[in-house]
């Protein structure tokens, strides 16, 4: 029964996802194709459509292999399958916040973290600018790319410096992509 | 019900343009929930990353939720997520359905290639930020500028070591470290 399949198999994928999407892309993997549901050529497709439209790739994914596999009933069931662990772990989180917070051993441990994803973060933006840029170990890198990249920034930390609250991350997002039209089109 | 409201569209807003996965979106949902609405503190932004870095599920349901119930409870926590999902769930959807070649047509490649551009400096954007809230001291410094290091050594050289490994690597300093101050301060009552 499909719906029962995606059911079970997207839970599974939002129980162990740990660390946002692409940690989770190995784990993705393994469930649609012990299922049978993609091919590898389908997957990495299905991926860059995840990638490049707006929301969350795992649910972008979940919502996108269900209706393949499913309709409109499938993708309802594999989306609510990958949100509900996620869910369900938070509030039960935030409902013992107070107490976790408070003991010594925990905020030792997240003094530690906290720099720590930090520091993943701004090395998973730097990786992102250097994969767009196609900089390789050989100095070989997109020019375009670059000169955009750094116009970008400058008009995005420069606003900030000459406006009182700067550009939105959804303006920059709106400009970027008539900026890529413009600019790659020609 | 107007509050639950705020909730659902504010998220759906922020569902609707998050591109390119669940770190470009702390930058969004910083500029939405901490400064634009004042609904959380910069901490408090903190301690949803680390949450929801350290369990399963989307990075983005994950602050949702939470937000979500902070603002009203478990509707709150159900109107933010859902609001999280539904504009992508309603995009994925018809693309899935209608267009087959939706990443071959060449206006809308280019409109990615640019928003990849955006999303890279939203991501290190939303670091800046974070650094900036965060205690700078020796430990700290260290273990921020260790695990920039190491993630891009992990990937330069391709290896599959999960980030989860980093993360409990750096717990367990930041215990060790709570426990050798502890031992120290025991060793001399007087002070």
């Amino acid at each position: 029964m499909i719906y029962l399949d995606l059911l079970i198999g997207f839970l599974e994928v939002g129980f162990f996802s740990f660390g946002g999407a692409y940690a989770a892309i190995p784990l993705i993997r393994d469930v649609v194709m012990a299922h049978g549901w993609l091919d590898d050529e389908m997957l990495s497709y299905m991926i860059a459509i995840s990638e490049s439209t707006p929301g969350p790739i795992m649910v972008n994914m979940a919502t996108y292999v269900g209706s393949l596999k499913g309709g409109v009933l499938g993708a309802i069931i594999a989306t609510s399958a990958v949100v509900l662990p996620a869910f369900f772990i938070i509030i039960l989180i935030m409902v013992m916040l107070k107490k976790l917070l408070q003991n010594a051993i925990v905020k030792a441990a997240l003094s530690g973290l906290k720099p720590c994803i930090i520091g993943i973060i701004l090395a998973t933006g730097l990786l992102m600018i250097i994969k767009n840029c196609k900089i390789t170990a050989t100095g070989s890198f997109d020019l375009l790319t670059l000169c955009l990249t750094a116009a970008i920034a400058v008009l995005y930390f420069g606003s900030r410096k000459l406006m009182k609250k700067g550009l939105s991350p959804i303006m920059l997002i709106c400009i970027s992509a008539i900026v890529g039209i413009v600019a790659y089109g020609i | 019900m107007m509050a639950l409201l705020e909730l659902f569209f504010t998220f759906a807003k922020v569902g609707m343009f998050t591109f390119g996965g669940g770190y470009a979106m702390l930058s969004l949902i910083e500029n939405v929930c901490v400064e634009e609405k004042k609904w959380i503190t910069h901490d408090e932004m903190m301690n949803i990353t680390v949450i929801a870095e350290s369990t399963p599920g989307p990075i983005a349901i994950n602050c949702a939720t939470y937000v979500g119930y902070k603002k009203g409870k478990m509707i709150g926590a159900i109107a933010a997520t859902l609001g999280m999902v539904l504009p992508s769930f309603v995009i994925i959807y018809v693309i899935s359905r209608f267009l087959d070649g939706f990443l071959e047509i060449t206006w809308v490649a280019h409109a990615f290639l640019g928003i990849k551009i955006a999303v890279g400096i939203l991501i290190v954007d939303a670091a800046l930020k974070m650094l900036k809230n965060m205690k700078k001291r020796p430990m700290q410094l260290s273990i921020m500028i260790c695990s920039t290091v190491a993630m891009i050594l992990i990937s330069a050289f391709s290896l599959r070591i999960s980030s989860m490994l980093l993360m409990v690597a750096a717990a367990f300093v930041g215990i060790l470290i709570y426990e050798i101050n502890n031992f120290f301060k025991k060793e001399k009552p007087g002070k």
